[in-house]
């Protein structure tokens, strides 16, 4: 396993982040693309609060679970439940509109924008001033633009990227791409948050900042976090629990210690053949 | 010795021998130009929003123009046929989000762009059926358009300006306007800037799809509708059109087919370049030059500037 990142603040299970209120169950989803299966009857829960891990090697079916999760992806059978409401599948929207935010695994910024355009596009949802008042940019849509600013600025304080707010996202080093992703993300105020491999790519000083955002969101603004991640010490340290897929299959669900130990993970992890 | 001085010397000479006349084929490839300029803003406005580039545009201006003069003699007073016409765009974009765009979300480019060959060919013979296919007259003075020509004295000749080019320029330059500073700071410009750079990114925060392709679409139908009256006036109203309207690829090479001013200043220059050619250079081959001489101009640009003038860059990550 690699090296840990973090400075050494253990996330406790116990320090009354985590609610009992399951926030999202997927229930025996399986997905498929023409022969291919993606994932297959997996089911999982995330609480209130937590930070959920999601590992497994390459191919495992890791962002074909978060693209079911908001909706990209249509699963073929089971059933996704969001605050208490059971759906078939996700919509797009409706998992914007809900609070689910996300960040992908190929930094997927508008790169024809400025970091402050880019995190701004996350307040869409919440502005709500008619095309009327938009086409004259006064009255409404000004004081809207404002107020919406205003929450954005905070988000870059809190990112600390205020000296990048200018600069086009194309032109950004890989690692503060990432970042800004991140704030856009967490600008939707989001209940539930999506990261897909949030340190890809990063050195150990970038990781080490991610890590501490990533903290920072779940025990400041109390957001709930779903991620993948590759970086074990990462995984390790950040989550509450960990779930292991391997082949579109679950292997493993638990705690992070829990889940070290399981002979199948080690297994999946070190390449064992698969009968 | 002889054809050199005919194709570098002479035509020059003349430029300076009659600048009064220079000045005149100038003004009318700027007139040209602007018509260009608008068909490729279409153009531009849907390629930019959906990465699709829309065979139908051309056809749009035809059908803008069909349905204004259509309604007008069905006894439509002008300004409420107007009016019902942009309405008719909209129910245009949103069908063809419905019927076109939506079931081939995230199929390859091509098929799109097939597709939109398809509705080409289905709104020639829609129009056709419902307005006939013979040329009509364009509604000018009706709509208040001016009509008359002002002579003006320059440079030891007269140049004359026919005041409804002049108007094509001033409504022109106002639409331009108007779009730049819509798209530029609302959010709905920033969702459609976000949906030009990444559909899935965009789809995450919430922008959805469909509404940002009605919008444009139907904002493409009302450059369009524009166009076709301002052309319309010039000319008349035919299907013809619709080949024209293809001047507009040479455009898009040589502004890039993601620039708004690109679109504006590529127009003008095939504009005037075709004009300028047509009169001095075309005589020595006999005349009617000026139907290729963009497309030339285009391919000559393409060994230089494949984006573009204006276009984004393209950088390819490997």
């Amino acid at each position: 396993m690699n090296v840990m990142v973090t400075d050494p603040v253990q996330q406790g299970a116990d320090d009354g982040r985590i609610s009992d209120e399951v926030i999202l169950k997927v229930d025996n989803i399986s997905l498929s693309f023409g022969g291919v299966k993606a994932i297959q009857n997996v089911s999982f829960d995330v609480k209130r609060g937590e930070v959920r891990a999601i590992i497994g090697p390459n191919g495992a079916g890791k962002t074909s679970m978060l693209n079911c999760i908001n909706g990209f992806y249509h699963p073929q059978q089971g059933t996704i439940t969001y605050k208490g409401t059971a759906r078939k599948q996700m919509k797009p929207h409706i998992a914007a509109t809900q609070g689910i935010a996300r960040t992908f695994q190929n930094v997927a910024l508008f790169r024809g924008m400025s970091t402050l355009d880019n995190i701004m596009s996350g307040r869409t949802l919440k502005m709500k001033a008619n095309l009327f008042w938009q086409m004259l940019r006064t009255g409404p849509a000004e004081n809207e633009e404002i107020e919406h600013r205003k929450f954005v600025e905070k988000i870059i304080d809190f990112l600390e990227i205020q000296d990048i707010r200018r600069t086009p996202v194309g032109r950004l080093p890989y690692g503060l791409q990432k970042r800004v992703e991140l704030g856009r993300a967490l600008t939707m105020e989001p209940t539930l948050l999506l990261l897909d491999e949030p340190m890809a790519g990063m050195n150990l000083e970038e990781k080490r900042d991610m890590s501490r955002f990533i903290i920072d969101a779940n025990e400041q603004l109390g957001t709930t976090v779903a991620l993948i991640e590759h970086d074990m010490g990462v995984v390790m340290d950040l989550s509450d629990r960990v779930l292991v897929l391997d082949h579109g299959q679950m292997i493993a669900d638990g705690t992070p210690d829990e889940v070290q130990a399981n002979q199948a993970v080690i297994d999946a992890y070190l390449g064992v053949a698969h009968e | 010795m002889e054809l050199l001085h005919q194709i570098f010397i002479g035509p020059f000479i003349e430029m300076a021998g009659a600048p009064d006349l220079l000045v005149q084929v100038v003004w009318e490839g700027f007139v040209s130009g602007i018509l260009y300029a608008l068909i490729a803003l279409g153009f531009v406005l849907i390629f930019k929003a959906s990465g699709i580039f829309n065979f139908a545009q051309g056809i749009m201006v035809v059908f803008g123009a069909l349905s204004l003069v259509g309604l007008h003699e069905l006894g439509v007073p002008a300004w409420l046929a107007v009016i019902l016409c942009i309405g008719i765009m909209f129910v245009l974009a949103v069908t063809v989000e419905r019927v076109v765009l939506r079931p081939l979300v995230n199929q390859p480019e091509i098929i799109l762009f097939m597709a939109t060959i398809g509705l080409n060919t289905f709104l020639i013979g829609f129009g056709e059926t419902v307005f006939g296919g013979e040329p009509k007259t364009m509604i000018t003075a009706e709509l208040g358009l001016p009509t008359g020509v002002t002579d003006v004295q320059m440079l030891g000749g007269m140049v004359s300006f026919q005041h409804i080019d002049i108007a094509a320029a001033v409504i022109a330059a106002l639409m331009v306007a108007t779009l730049a500073i819509f798209f530029n700071k609302s959010k709905i410009g920033r969702a459609l800037r976000a949906v030009a750079d990444d559909h899935q990114a965009a789809m995450s925060v919430g922008i959805t799809l469909q509404q940002i392709w009605v919008i444009v679409w139907f904002a493409a139908g009302i450059v369009a509708l524009v166009t076709g009256i301002m052309w319309g006036a010039r000319s008349d109203v035919s299907f013809a059109l619709e080949i024209v309207a293809l001047k507009a690829l040479p455009v898009l090479i040589l502004g890039g087919f993601t620039s708004i001013p690109g679109a504006i200043i590529g127009g003008l220059i095939i504009g005037i370049s075709e004009k300028l050619a047509e009169f001095y250079w075309g005589p020595m081959v006999g005349g009617s030059i000026e139907s290729w001489v963009p497309f030339f101009v285009a391919l000559i640009f393409l060994w230089f500037r494949p984006q573009g003038l204006f276009g984004e860059k393209i950088i390819e990550r490997i």
